[in-house]
């Protein structure tokens, strides 16, 4: 029963396999998909309360990982169903595709349980390797051929910092003598401002900063979403950075606060994160690109929640992540329902959005509006409590960073909110919304009110999950 | 909590400030053009009416905050949902949501498109408005604070004129860009006094004159930007010029009178000693507005850049003012911050009117209509005479009571009056380029283009100035009841700065 949601999500890899034999449509495939993901959803929100651990104790299910897996399985959900509209994946491959997505969810689900090393490890790979596999899927389309560049680059990033994460284990397997987090936990207590076990943490959460696009891992970031189809980009784009976030909580609370040197690295990354996001977004042209480099700046911001050790900001960086796949999501519904034939879109075909579908330019500004942390949205709930958490620690330098780093990201958002506005039309073609896509939008934009408006349901619900993993 | 007085019945100030909200979701459901025009002036009117009983009940002895309402909102960083008036909000409160139906009513033929969208920008920014004068928990201020820039985006970027992009950006940025340092600054308050954002508590602390001095630019640059200040104005003309005539009307009522609510609700409670360090810097930057603005007034021949401009000489008063630290100072500031709601909101639904018409902000193709328009140049003589302070008029009042206290500062301060000498100038200009803007407009000269097609005022443009003609007499020739409003609560608040600098003398005397 612990393992439900793992195993739906094998069993619609087995059903995905079988259909892979044949050469089903691609409506039909679509429809297979998002019937096995919303069986996984109830299956991860039926099993929300359930709590244990498995295989040795190197497997734990609690609120907290549940609470996780459900958000994952929704975000997988949403992003399958407006998935492939325009054809963005080559359609030999369609059941394939669905099959690496619903194992990329599997590893990153047991990800979020795993409390043990080489537990950690596998699911990582587990659900890295689908997605590699996932970025050149995407139809040729003659614009940009440049998928398997972007499979080869993500593939190759993800190979060395899988490589350095796993040195910095081998460093802290040889410092405590176990594999498992919690007796982890006791031994490094006394020695976490050794140069030994600096590298070797510092190194482990490589790897999942690798996962978060956190500088200075985020290399990947701008060709693998320019190159990658717009759904798998929507995909590596939010639901990855659950996950990372769930392990990176539960190895920054290893550290404690007393790891001064740590806390340095850490918050360096944060304020590089965001200036180097920030600054880069502001010249690009292209919106996955530019959704990228904000991801990158908005990991910085997540970071800002975890250095500060403290349950209260653990949930912070929770709800903020939780926010942040929702506009997140926002933005790439409109992504690929405007995007022709599967073709990248550029900030230009935004052009008199507000004319050719009042309801995706409407989304698409509560999103970004969100992403730029103006109130009542989400974003600014998120980065308004994260400020007040460093804050509380005395990290006055770094709120202020942060703080003039929301200044600089609401340019390029603002630039983008512009072109859908204040231009006209033109002589573009309008664009027709299905039932699907329109409730989708409504549901999206509700999530994104409702979390910035009663912030407080939300991280009271992430404080007693953060507070099932520490005590 | 002592400083409020809760009000245990109706909630009338969150109804106030969620009736247009729920009018602006309502209007969702509109299709009908004409009906939204009219769903949208029965909102606001309804609200205006609401907010009188604001002051019928409003109690004139007392200081403390009245109608309050208090509930937790996120109980885990102890943020509330605070609301109260007092003397120096209630007027603001009453300017803003007097002022909106005739916004809506402005509106009524000027803008032909996307009219439901237009509507519900309106009402939204109502409630932003009106939420921002009542807040009192800082968190919640700031909230409304930044959420009213989206309509106002919107309402410049979409309904404005040619250069409507380049202005919506720049006002976005530059009133953004301001309060981020105010967010900075809110958040150490919250920490230097006790994990509370409740503003009575933050108010008349003694944190350390450096604190103070950092908390004070974080408020001056986010407060000058809004009002705005020399040499922080450049977005302001830009705005005003390409907004539709209600933005142009709320931007200029009521959203610069932001910046000057928030340094007599935060900067001089919050930050007294800062305040008088900082005061002279202030009041000479005021007086630099007052003649730039005046100056470059002068030389406008596009008539909603000149108003623009007269707007930065009006604010460069409020300030000069407020800074001034004296109680005739301060109320004639918040006096004057009515009567600009008034006059320039006037000023500007009148050149909207032309505007309708001859399709050009222009001075030089809207000369000598007076032939033609009767009432309408009646209507702007008026207002005109009231922007440049004519006795008789509500700016007269404004004005005098803050020259008089400039005065009593000066000669308290220096000996001589070097302020108030060096705001006199403004006044002559304002008189300047106002009779210059009536007397094209009247007249003209010979070459005048041919006006006779143009028609009069019709009813609906008579209805919507005739009330701020009212205000400029009512406010010009009994003033008191204005004043009476305000005084005590000004009155308090300056006792309490000067207690405060005392107790600080004393306690720096008692060290050395």
């Amino acid at each position: 029963m612990l393992f439900l949601p793992e195993l739906s999500l094998l069993g619609a890899g087995l059903i995905l396999f079988i259909f892979s034999l044949g050469s089903p449509s691609s409506e039909k495939m679509k429809a297979a998909a998002v019937s096995l993901a919303s069986v996984t959803l109830i299956v991860s929100l039926l099993s929300i309360n359930s709590e244990g651990s498995l295989f040795y104790d190197a497997y734990q299910v609690n609120f907290f990982t549940q609470l996780f897996k459900a958000l994952i399985a929704f975000a997988t959900l949403i992003v399958i169903i407006f998935c492939n509209r325009h054809d963005g994946i080559d359609e030999h491959v369609q059941s394939e595709y669905y099959l690496f997505m619903f194992m990329s969810v599997l590893g990153l689900m047991t990800l979020v349980s795993s409390v043990e090393l080489i537990g950690i490890f596998i699911s990582l790979e587990l659900s890295s390797f689908a997605v590699y596999i996932m970025v050149p899927m995407r139809r040729n389309i003659g614009q940009t051929n440049n998928q398997n560049e972007a499979g080869i680059k993500y593939l190759l990033y993800g190979v060395v910092a899988t490589g350095f994460m796993l040195f910095g284990m081998s460093y802290i397997f040889g410092l405590t003598g176990s594999t498992k987090l919690s007796v982890i936990a006791t031994q490094i207590g006394h020695m976490y401002n050794q140069p030994v076990a600096i590298v070797g943490i510092t190194l482990v959460l490589a790897g999942f900063f690798y996962k978060l696009a956190l500088f200075p891992f985020h290399f990947w970031v701008p060709d693998v979403y320019e190159g990658a189809a717009n759904e798998t980009t929507a995909f590596i784009a939010v639901v990855p950075k659950l996950a990372a976030v769930a392990v990176l909580i539960r190895l920054v609370s290893l550290i404690s606060g007393d790891g001064e040197v740590i806390v340095n690295v850490l918050m360096v990354c944060a304020v590089l994160s965001m200036l180097y996001g920030n600054l880069s977004a502001l010249v690009q042209t292209d919106i996955k690109r530019l959704l990228g480099f904000s991801g990158i700046s908005h990991a910085g911001f997540v970071l800002v929640g975890l250095l500060t050790f403290t349950v209260q900001s653990y949930a912070t960086a929770f709800y903020y992540i939780s926010g942040y796949v929702f506009m997140n999501l926002a933005c790439f519904l409109v992504i690929c329902t405007l995007s022709e034939k599967g073709k990248n879109v550029s900030i230009e075909d935004f052009t008199g959005l507000h004319k050719r579908s009042p309801i995706l330019a409407i989304t698409l500004t509560i999103g970004l509006f969100a992403l730029a942390g103006i109130p009542p949205f989400v974003g600014f709930a998120g980065k308004f409590m994260l400020l007040l958490g460093a804050l509380k620690q005395g990290h006055l330098l770094l709120v202020i960073l942060a703080a003039f780093n929301t200044a600089i990201a609401i340019y390029y958002y603002l630039s983008i909110v512009r072109v859908t506005f204040c231009t006209d039309s033109e002589d573009r073609a309008t664009i027709t919304t299905g039932f699907t896509t329109k409730a989708l939008s409504v549901l999206l934009i509700l999530v994104i009110v409702i979390m910035g408006v009663i912030p407080s349901t939300f991280i009271n619900l992430a404080t007693t999950a953060v507070q099932t993993i520490i005590q | 909590m002592d400083q409020l007085l809760i009000n245990s019945g109706f909630p009338i100030l969150s109804a106030l400030i969620f009736m247009p909200l729920a009018g602006a979701l309502l209007l969702l459901f509109i299709k009908n053009e004409s009906a939204c025009r009219y769903f949208a002036l029965v909102v606001t009117s309804i609200v205006a009416l609401w907010s009188l009983r604001l002051l019928a009940g409003f109690d004139q002895t007392t200081s403390k905050f009245q109608f309050a309402e208090h509930h937790t909102w996120i109980e885990s960083f102890n943020i509330n949902y605070t609301l109260g008036v007092d003397g120096i909000s209630i007027l603001l409160i009453l300017l803003t949501t007097i002022i909106m139906p005739f916004c809506v009513l402005a509106s009524w033929s000027y803008i032909k498109t996307r009219i439901q969208a237009f509507m519900v920008c309106l009402l939204i920014m109502e409630t932003a408005m009106i939420g921002v004068f009542a807040a009192l928990d800082f968190v919640l201020f700031y909230i409304l604070w930044e959420a009213m820039l989206i309509p106002m985006y919107l309402l410049i970027g979409i309904w404005g004129g040619p250069r409507k992009i380049y202005a919506s950006v720049k006002f976005f940025l530059y009133t953004l860009t301001g309060s981020i340092l105010l967010l900075v600054g809110i958040l150490w308050l919250y920490t230097a006094n006790n994990y509370s954002f409740f503003i009575p508590d933050m108010m008349w602390q003694d944190y350390s004159l450096t604190a103070q001095v950092y908390l004070f630019i974080a408020f001056f640059l986010a407060f000058a930007i809004k009002v705005p200040m020399f040499p922080f104005h450049t977005w302001l003309p830009a705005a005003h010029v390409e907004a539709p005539t209600a933005g142009s009307v709320i931007l200029a009522s009521i959203l610069l009178k932001m910046g000057t609510y928030g340094f007599l609700r935060f900067a001089l409670p919050i930050t007294p000693e800062a305040t008088i360090l900082l005061a002279p810097y202030v009041l000479w930057l005021s007086i630099a507005g007052i003649i730039y603005g005046g100056f470059t007034a002068l030389a406008q021949s596009d008539m909603k850049k000149l108003i623009a401009y007269s707007s930065v000489g009006h604010m460069g008063f409020v300030t000069l003012g407020i800074f001034v630290l004296n109680s005739d100072g301060v109320e004639g500031a918040i006096l004057q911050m009515i009567n600009h709601g008034v006059t320039t909101g006037a000023l500007f639904l009148c050149v909207g009117m032309i505007y309708e018409r001859t399709h050009s902000r222009e001075l030089r193709l809207a000369s000598g209509v007076g032939k033609y328009m009767p009432i309408f140049v009646t209507f702007l003589t008026f207002f005109s005479l009231s922007s440049f302070g004519f006795p008789g008029t509500n700016s007269f009042v404004g004005e005098f009571m803050i020259l008089a206290g400039t005065f009593e500062f000066d000669i308290a301060q220096n000996n001589f009056p070097y302020l108030a000498l060096a705001a006199f100038p403004g006044a002559v200009l304002a008189a300047a380029y106002m009779l210059r803007m009536l007397q094209k407009i009247i007249w003209g000269g010979t070459d005048n283009p041919d006006q006779s097609w143009i028609s009069d005022l019709n009813v609906r443009e008579i209805v919507t100035l005739a009330p701020f003609l009212l205000f400029v007499f009512w406010i010009g020739l009994g003033p008191q009841p204005f004043i009476d409003f305000m005084h005590t609560s000004v009155t308090d608040l300056l006792q309490h700065f000067h207690a405060h600098q005392e107790h600080v003398i004393a306690a720096a005397e008692r060290i050395f």
